[in-house]
């Protein structure tokens, strides 16, 4: 009853439904397939005596036809289970197929060989972290980036930064770093504006001859430790304050900004001193100013 | 016509009314923000008494009682490139008591692992998107919680024509603004805890973690004060980058069971009721 021969004439001269031919070559789609290769000695229809080797949910079993069983085709294959022993299945191929064409023989443990390893593979990569691609909607994507631009303008950052800064000045965050007579004789200077108003002229005056005084300094300075922490009582300070050698310090290490004073002793001095003639020289020339131009109309 | 003629009038009634006349504020978002309950300026002494004590014992409390010194890790996504490398080195020189390493294709929970057995107590991660840093996953060790940044608008200090060797070795100090939400004082928290509890003052660094309509916009600038001590003089230094806040989980990254107390859920009408909601 076998016409392997015939069946083979008519799959391999006109249609066969596993098979795929392309350009170069001929292959096979039916599952029970060896190789995946259309041929005589590989072809799972036309030989009544095969053996393939097949996968089932991660279980690698063998699959053996034979010529007796090939009118029962519920029945037509025997199942035998393969060992997950690499070397122990390979003896089972063996023992199965003992006496059984070479050709066979050697196609089964190479098909045996490819599914372990692919097997060995795909537990891997299940084992391997998993990669997740968020998709990225452009309309939302474009509305963040324009809030982001009013929120950065609303922000004013510089400013919030420059004010926490302060504040932390203030706080006395910085104790010993910063020593700003300036900041603390305007303390005193607000204190004595509460207290009295004549005092606070007074103070004025003393804020113009500051430097040429030290006397008046030194009461100054005692005024600041009552009113406020910042700065340290020392004696040392009195001297320091001539010399300024602790504000200069702030001054060297940052040669990078845009300072406005090269040496902060010159800025107390200078800024009265600069601002008395500028106001004299407007009150002389503007009438004469005036007259010029009234005469020009005229 | 019409209005313009309004206009004038209504020039002219100011000038009669004078300067007595307080000066209107305009409307903004910060200003017509919807009130959320769990800002502390809102609610009442007691509540407020309550989130005390609830920081007090959350997993960032013993950085803030200054019981360790933070260290942190800083990688990256596979592959990263040029800006992103040199981003993440910035962030390092940055960050004080912190090291830049290449992932090398390991998942984040053995990073973690790894990083808890270096007695690491943060991680960082950016990942990337068209050679662009594009995402932060802010990790805190050894139990949380973590907090994942959509990282935008990054500049490293090259583009910012600014030189990373500027940046000096001094711990810097931190400033962070306008956290007000409970959620973003949690967020604050975990950025503020990246850097030394005790800065030097002495090298003028200032890291700002400015939060603004829940955009966190990142600055690192080295200050002056002037002579008189009445302003301060900013240079910044550089990276610089802008944060929003995509989710914060409890506990260590975990996508898959990972128990997230805020997450931004739904394309967005969802999560976004109203404009004038923030949650920072």
């Amino acid at each position: 009853m076998q016409h392997d021969d015939v069946v083979w004439a008519i799959i391999n001269k006109t249609h066969c439904s596993h098979k795929v031919t392309t350009k170069t070559q001929q292959f096979c789609r039916n599952e029970y397939n060896l190789t995946g290769l259309c041929s005589r000695s590989s072809c799972p229809l036309a030989n009544s005596k095969y053996a393939t080797i097949r996968e089932e949910n991660g279980i690698i079993y063998l699959y053996m036809k034979t010529a007796e069983r090939v009118m029962f085709p519920a029945k037509q294959w025997e199942k035998v289970k393969l060992s997950r022993n690499f070397e122990k299945a390979i003896y089972q191929i063996n023992e199965n197929l003992l006496y059984w064409p070479a050709f066979i023989k050697a196609k089964c443990k190479q098909r045996f060989v490819k599914i372990t390893q692919y097997l060995i593979r795909m537990r891997k990569l299940k084992l391997r972290r998993v990669k997740e691609l968020v998709p990225i909607q452009r309309k939302i994507e474009r509305r963040e980036r324009r809030r982001e631009e009013k929120a950065l303008v609303a922000a004013r950052i510089d400013n919030a930064i420059e004010k926490q800064l302060l504040d932390r000045l203030k706080k006395g965050t910085y104790n010993d770093i910063y020593n700003f007579p300036q900041m603390a004789f305007d303390a005193a200077l607000k204190a004595e504006e509460v207290s009295s108003e004549s005092e606070s002229e007074k103070s004025d005056e003393e804020d113009v001859e500051r430097e040429m005084e030290p006397e008046l300094e030194k009461e100054l300075e005692r005024n600041i430790e009552q009113v406020d922490e910042f700065v340290e009582a020392d004696s040392d300070m009195e001297s320091d304050a001539e010399s300024d050698s602790g504000r200069k310090e702030n001054a060297n290490v940052g040669s990078d900004f845009e300072s406005e004073t090269s040496d902060i002793e010159d800025m107390p001095v200078k800024l009265p001193i600069a601002k008395k003639p500028r106001v004299e020289i407007e009150y002389e020339t503007e009438p004469v100013a005036t007259v010029s131009r009234k005469k020009i109309k005229q | 016509m019409a209005r313009g003629k309004d206009k004038k009038k209504r020039k002219l009634e100011k000038k009669q009314e004078g300067d007595d006349v307080p000066k209107k504020v305009p409307h903004t978002l910060e200003s017509l923000r919807e009130k959320d309950e769990t800002m502390l300026a809102n609610t009442e002494a007691e509540e407020q008494e309550e989130a005390q004590k609830d920081m007090e014992l959350d997993e960032l409390s013993s950085y803030f009682e200054n019981s360790y010194e933070p260290k942190v890790l800083i990688t990256y996504s596979d592959n990263p490139h040029a800006k992103t490398r040199v981003f993440g080195k910035e962030l390092s020189r940055m960050i004080p008591n912190s090291l830049s390493r290449y992932r090398q294709r390991s998942s984040v929970k053995r990073i973690v692992q790894s990083a808890i057995r270096e007695q690491m107590t943060d991680v960082i991660i950016v990942n990337e998107n068209q050679k662009q840093p594009n995402g932060f996953l802010l990790i805190h060790l050894p139990s949380g919680p973590t907090a994942h940044f959509r990282l935008s608008s990054c500049k490293i200090t090259k583009e910012l024509n600014k030189d990373h060797k500027e940046i000096t070795t001094h711990r810097p100090e931190v400033i962070l603004n306008n956290f007000s939400t409970r959620l973003g004082l949690t967020v604050g928290r975990m950025l503020g805890a990246l850097f030394h509890y005790e800065p030097e003052f002495r090298g003028r660094r200032a890291v700002t973690f400015h939060n603004q309509r829940d955009y966190i916009f990142f600055r690192h600038h080295r200050y002056e004060f002037t002579p008189d001590g009445r302003r301060a003089k900013l240079r910044e230094l550089g990276p610089r980058f802008t944060l929003k806040l995509i989710s914060l989980q409890q506990g260590t990254f975990d996508s898959k069971r990972g128990d997230y107390e805020w997450i931004i859920a739904g394309r967005r009408h969802q999560m976004e009721t109203s404009r004038r909601r923030f949650f920072l």
